[in-house]
């Protein structure tokens, strides 16, 4: 069987550029309604948990609006995840000519939690009325395992983009797999836990915002109450644990794969004493515009400062990453932010300790009001530098991104209209959660019948 | 068999369930296209809403179940495939985001103009996302994937066979759904609509059958293997097939209910395993057999055990979610 043709060189830079831009674009979007599919299910449990352990109505409320939410972000998810599995071939339809067999395995079982996940979701979101509540309770409890599970499925697949290991080529076509090796590939055990530790800070933190920012606006009822410290003490919880994850992930990235390293840290020269750069712009003649500690970057990777780093100069200039600065940039906000939040969650656990309270202060919602958004510019972040870190490699050391991409006409026509597409996607799911709350609101204000006939006001917002 | 051949039928099997539950959930959206104005369609299309709700995203994703099997299990027929019709496969995937969009907006939304645009959305896109579909398909058969990639962009699809092709899945979508919303109706006891839609099952009926009979011409014209395939080791499937069809048209016409659905899904069934065995050796007629494009067997061998996971875990959840939505125990 003959490979795929080669390509026109000119069709294909082109195509490259728009490619990665589709492919990056669709994959931002749905990574955030992918945390919530994550991680949400878990935080509505509890609320669904307090309410029926202690009769707690607010809680319980709390537990079926969110289930109200979730059908629309997961319905989301589940359209762009779908793009998503199409973009694989329609992009990059030499990757999956070549590695498909390889890459695919973690993705035919990502299937199955995918799959049980959608089923257990429609029974928990339609079940509130007619199943007995602990019955309904525990319909909900498998979206929790195979949320975890898919994450690890999908992740599995990424690691293995950057330590592919598990099977052997032969001019160009994969002729043996080890599906265990391809799956548990030595990136596996970080970035897989890296990811799902983001899922329950990127859930926790945006959920909890939103009722930061309901407090602020006057709205401080035990719902609202609730409301903030269910999500926020989970995402609180995941934040010291997610530092010391990615603190073990950014020592392997150095030695698994030390150019995405080099790159994100602006190491320019292989040798010891690196030092660490915080901020500023990568140029060919160092970093300008930094707050430089130096010996702290061979310190963090080895625990000494005689560690040799290997910077760029060690790497043949065509293997070198893109874009340091961006990576520079992208990693140092990542870890800033991951920073803050654990500053925010210590704040939070300080004043609870000491008077079973929230902080009085403002500043305290205010803060957890910009942690959601903050939370996800995080989880782009940590995309951009595991992804436009291991450019120019689609497959590590193995294909070139260039050499995966596909040589189909108007990619930057279709980019447009996916644009188009998604932001009204989004802006139409940010709409219709707005009103589900504001249908909620008058509920409350009219003095809510959770069981009474079906007025017109159960019939707009169920 | 080979586990290539097995990994083939598992593709079948998937692509099976996904004709089925996925198309009968698009044609219930045609149904909802041309239920008429607001007025006129606002009982079927409150019956159609409340039985795709519970159903609907689980009913699609056998599309990523047909995705993963098909590029882990054959990954050169997938980029082929992938490489040569594009077009009509971006198509269908914004149709998807289009439809999920749609149907999952609509419900939230208050005013009638955003409603109705959210409707329409669903609803167009209902018939447009299985058309593409079904051009993919007829392409394939065709004969018009190359087994190196790269095949025409345009005149891959826009022939007579996948044209005929994307109209026989959106018929046959909307002739399952038409039958299933009969149940749906008689269930909620509401025996106009149980009517209302015997009578469009009819119809559909009809206009399937007859995109089939055409489109075998068009296998006859353009796609000589498979014709072949059909009529030869394929023929006792699509006899089953055109027997089905037959019995459904009796029954609807005599207002029998019973066994209604079962028959309904045999014809739709026959004929994609009357497909499959006709072109069997091949995945793409004649230029790639399904043991060429095959992956090295300790990954079919993953398919396999992940199929076998499927059969013991979602299946029987699968089961009991179409339960309790056929109770009534999942309501909005």
């Amino acid at each position: 069987v003959p490979p795929l043709d080669a390509l026109p060189l000119a069709a294909s830079d082109s195509n490259l550029l728009a490619a990665r831009e589709l492919m990056a674009f669709t994959l931002g979007f749905h990574i955030v309604l992918a945390s919530l599919g994550v991680a949400f299910p878990a935080m509505i449990l509890i609320a669904n948990w307090l309410g029926l352990r202690r009769g707690d109505e607010d809680a319980m409320r709390l537990a079926r609006r969110w289930s109200k939410a979730m059908a629309v972000t997961f319905a989301v998810g589940a359209v762009t995840g779908t793009v998503l599995s199409f973009e694989f071939g329609l992009l990059w339809p030499r990757f999956m000519a070549r590695f498909g067999d390889a890459f695919g395995i973690a993705f035919a079982i990502e299937g199955i939690f995918f799959f049980t996940e959608a089923i257990f979701l429609a029974v928990y979101i339609y079940g509130w009325k007619r199943l007995s509540g602990w019955a309904h309770f525990w319909s909900g409890v498998p979206m929790v395992i195979t949320g975890v599970g898919g994450a690890f499925s999908v992740v599995t697949a990424n690691s293995w983009m950057n330590q592919p290991q598990g099977f052997i080529e032969q001019a160009g076509k994969v002729v043996e797999t080890d599906p265990l090796k391809i799956l548990f590939n030595p990136a596996w055990s970080y970035e897989v836990p890296h990811m799902i530790l983001a899922a329950y800070m990127v859930a926790g933190f945006l959920v909890a915002s939103i009722y930061a920012v309901g407090m602020l606006r006057g709205r401080r009822d035990r719902l609202h109450r609730l409301g903030l410290l269910i999500p926020l003490t989970v995402a609180c919880i995941a934040t010291p644990i997610q530092l010391f994850v990615g603190d073990t992930a950014a020592r392997a990235v150095a030695d698994h794969q030390p150019a995405k390293f080099a790159g994100f840290e602006c190491i320019r020269e292989t040798g010891t004493n690196q030092t660490e750069y915080i901020g500023g712009i990568c140029t060919s003649d160092g970093v300008k515009g930094a707050i430089g500690i130096p010996g702290l970057d061979s310190l963090l990777v080895g625990f000494s400062t005689d560690t040799e780093v290997i910077g760029l100069d060690s790497i043949p200039p065509q293997d070198r990453p893109p874009a340091n600065t961006l990576l520079h940039l992208a990693f140092d906000a990542m870890v800033g932010i991951g920073t803050a939040l654990l500053a925010l969650g210590a704040w939070l656990g300080v004043v609870w300790w000491r008077r079973r309270d929230i902080p009085r202060t403002p500043w305290f919602l205010r803060a957890v009001a910009v942690a959601g958004a903050a939370a996800i510019l995080a989880l782009w972040c940590g995309w951009i530098v595991t992804e436009v870190g291991r450019q120019p490699w689609i497959v590590q050391g193995l294909m070139r991104t260039s050499e995966a991409v596909t040589q189909a006409e108007g990619i930057w026509f279709a980019f447009a209209v996916v644009v188009v597409l998604y932001v009204a996607l989004g802006t139409g799911a940010i709409l219709v959660l707005r009103s589900m709350s504001r249908g909620w609101r008058a509920e409350e204000e009219a003095g809510e019948v959770p069981y009474g006939p079906p007025g017109e006001l159960a019939e707009q917002a169920p | 068999m080979t586990r290539a051949d097995v990994a083939a039928v598992i593709l079948w099997a998937g692509a099976t369930l996904y004709a089925v539950f996925g198309g009968a959930d698009f044609g219930a959206g045609f149904w909802d296209l041309i239920a008429g104005d607001a007025e006129k369609g606002r009982r079927p299309r409150a019956l159609i809403q409340r039985s795709l709700t519970p159903v609907w995203e689980a009913n699609h994703v056998w599309l990523i179940f047909i995705l993963v099997v098909f590029w882990t299990a054959f990954p050169e027929a997938f980029g082929a495939l992938m490489s040569t019709l594009y077009v009509p496969l971006t198509l269908a995937a914004l149709g998807i985001v289009l439809r999920g969009a749609g149907f999952a907006f609509r419900k939230s939304i208050h005013s009638l103009r955003n409603r109705r645009a959210m409707g329409a959305a669903f609803a167009l896109s209902s018939v447009l996302t299985p058309f593409f579909m079904g051009t993919v398909v007829g392409a394939v058969a065709a004969g018009n994937v190359p087994a190196s990639g790269n095949g025409d962009p345009f005149s891959s699809w826009i022939a007579p066979l996948p044209l005929l092709t994307g109209a026989l899945f959106v018929a046959s979508g909307a002739y399952l759904a038409a039958v299933f919303l009969i149940s749906d109706a008689r269930r909620s006891g509401m025996p106009d609509l149980e009517e209302y839609f015997a009578r469009r099952a009819l119809f559909a009926a009809l206009v399937a059958g007859g995109f089939a009979l055409a489109g075998i011409f068009a296998l006859r014209a353009d796609a000589r293997f498979v014709y072949d395939g059909l009529t030869g080791e394929g023929l006792p499937l699509i006899v089953v097939s055109g027997l089905c069809g037959l019995a459904v048209i009796a029954m609807l016409l005599r207002g029998a209910r019973r066994g209604l659905r079962p028959v309904a899904i045999g014809a739709v069934v026959a004929v994609i395993w009357g497909w499959g065995v006709a072109q069997f050796p091949y995945l793409l007629p004649t230029s790639l057999k399904v043991t060429e494009s095959a992956a090295p067997h300790q990954t079919l061998g993953a398919i396999m055990v992940v199929f076998i996971a499927a059969t013991v875990i979602v299946l029987p959840a699968l089961a009991l979610l179409y339960l309790l939505a056929q109770r009534d125990v999942l309501d909005d």
